[in-house]
């Protein structure tokens, strides 16, 4: 197997303040893989995302997307690299001026020279694509918040791009909606190769989805593999994330309610 | 204990200056992009957005005709009165035209409209990215390669100073009829008279030192509004705190810059 990197990070290390959020980040993503970022919340993963599209400055290391280094590129060499990325952040971040249609719209008609009919006509298909088909006029704001994030994805895929990046793209939808976005980021990994780059909490959706999995905890990478490395890795805090168990020192459910009895009875 | 007390003292205006020459070189430095996207990419082929611009010149400009001329029309019969009030024991009521016609159009005219602007135009602004700011729309807008700088502020800062210096010319002739008002119906001088004695005692200087002034207060304005729009953090709480301090700020420069101005055509105009 000969597998391309397109996105490799080296030794990235982030602070916000005096706070250490990301200590020593190396990943390499191959050409058309779908790897998921596991980890808790607040561990860094919206951070290390933010960083891979250059909306962040890393405190020190590497972040090369296609051989060039993101942090290190000037103003027009880094929009070549960004019309060729998609990004759905966590929430949505649609504009809020504009309608729905505008929204998607727009990449397209900042980034290429098409007529207007055939942008209308490419939005419909997005939106059409993520279910929104029948809120072109709607503003943001007369969304609902999982209405909202499918939006967002319509307008991160609007270019078709190469490598989409996902902040949790199925956090706050329901079940159904939620498979059906598997599909889709599933569909568009099939179909047209696009490398992804997935944050989700949602197990069932990175076995289905994923290629391989990073484990993440408190700004470092545990481990990087595929669902049957991750499952037998001995670590205790990704056999803990796996099998969803609450911290040790935290009281269980049946401790916590017999103290209370004796409290209230005492 | 003293010592310790002493060493917080001086940590704190120490913390407080270096914060204060950060700001300022961070917002230098936003005026020094603003004015490259506006004046010298143009030239290389960057487009400037006038859609965008068009439609701030309608927020910033034609919604605020009504409260600046109302403001104006005061002030006109404020002076008028003062003016009135003072040269009347000399017997040179008429003179008034005079004085309220030139403070108008060189001083009062520009100052107020700029700081009625900056009250609801600058804070617009500031409210406006600041939001966007939060909602994580302006990262959005860099991932997609579009730069903030000229999709945002460029528009912003050219409408405001093509429609501030309209608008102070507005202001300049509603304050004056202010004046006249005055004139005409207490202290009863005839029209014309009044009319010929403002003619008279105007120049052309007068107006465009005005003029001047109100592109300076605008490139203030906005960019400040702009400034305290993009440096919001930590939510909507956030987003008050810099709209507050856009207008504070804004009326501050505003009236510094006027003190600067007065000072230099006073001297050599
Ligand atoms: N703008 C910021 N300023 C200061 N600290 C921040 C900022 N953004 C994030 N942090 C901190 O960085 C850490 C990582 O945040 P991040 O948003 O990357 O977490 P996350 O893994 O995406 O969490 P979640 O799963 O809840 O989205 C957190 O501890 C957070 O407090
Ligand atoms: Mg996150």
């Amino acid at each position: 197997m000969d597998k391309k990197p397109i996105i490799e990070i080296k030794e990235l290390h982030t602070y916000y303040g005096r706070a250490h959020v990301l200590k020593g980040i190396n990943l390499t993503i191959y050409e058309n893989e779908t790897i998921a970022i596991l980890g808790r919340s607040g561990c860094g993963k919206s951070t290390l995302l933010r960083h891979m599209i250059g909306l962040n400055q890393p405190g020190s290391g590497e972040i090369l997307i296609k051989g060039k280094n993101i942090p290190k590129l000037n103003e027009d060499k880094k929009t070549e690299v960004l019309k060729r990325i998609g990004m759905l952040f966590q929430n949505g971040a649609l504009f809020n001026s504009m309608s729905i249609a505008d929204n998607v719209a727009l990449p397209l008609r900042e980034h290429t020279d098409l007529e207007e009919s055939t942008i209308s006509i490419m939005t419909r298909m997005k939106l059409d694509l993520v279910g929104l088909g029948g809120f072109e006029g709607f503003n943001p704001a007369q969304l609902s918040g999982g209405m909202r994030k499918r939006a967002g994805l319509a307008r991160a895929i609007a270019m078709d791009p190469e490598i989409l990046f996902c902040d949790e793209p199925s956090a706050g939808l329901d079940p159904i909606v939620a498979a059906g976005i598997d599909q889709l980021l599933l569909k568009l990994k099939q179909a047209f190769k696009m490398t992804m780059v997935v944050v989700t909490h949602e197990m069932a959706s990175v076995f289905l989805i994923a290629d391989r999995i990073a484990m993440m905890n408190e700004g470092q990478i545990l481990a990087v593999g595929t669902r049957a490395e991750i499952e037998n890795n001995p670590h205790s805090f990704i056999q803990q994330f796996l099998h969803r168990e609450p911290d040790k020192d935290k009281v269980d459910r049946e401790t916590f309610l017999q103290n209370l009895t004796s409290e209230i009875s005492g | 204990m003293k010592s310790n007390l002493l060493n917080n003292f001086f940590a704190t205006i120490g913390r407080k200056t270096l914060k204060g020459l950060w700001e300022i070189d961070q917002y230098t430095r936003l005026v020094g992009q603003t004015l490259y996207w506006m004046a010298a990419a143009p030239l290389k082929g960057h487009k400037i957005r006038f859609r965008s611009t068009i439609i701030q010149m309608v927020r910033f400009g034609v919604d605020s005709i009504p409260i600046v001329a109302t403001i104006a029309f005061f002030i006109g019969i404020i002076l008028g009165m003062q003016a009135a009030y003072q040269l009347k024991p000399f017997g040179a009521s008429i003179y008034m035209a005079d004085l309220v016609g030139v403070s108008v159009t060189r001083e009062l005219g520009p100052m107020l409209t700029a700081i009625v602007l900056a009250g609801r135009s600058g804070s617009a602004i500031a409210a406006e990215l600041g939001t966007m700011k939060v909602s994580e729309e302006i990262d959005a807008l860099r991932t997609m390669g579009l730069n903030p700088i000229p999709y945002l502020a460029v528009p912003r800062v050219l409408s405001m100073m093509i429609m501030l210096p309209s608008l102070t010319l507005i202001a300049d002739f509603v304050g004056i009829l202010g004046g006249l008002f005055v004139g005409i119906f207490s202290e009863h001088i005839d029209f014309w008279l009044y009319f010929n004695e403002t003619t008279r005692a105007l120049v052309l200087k007068d107006f465009l030192t005005g003029l001047i002034k109100s592109g300076v207060f605008a490139l203030l304005v906005a960019t400040i509004g702009c400034y305290q729009g993009f440096s919001v953090s930590g939510g909507a709480e956030g987003v008050g705190k810099r709209t507050t301090t856009s207008v504070v700020t804004s009326i501050f420069m505003i009236i510094a810059a006027n003190v600067l101005f007065t000072g230099l055509f006073y001297s050599t105009l």
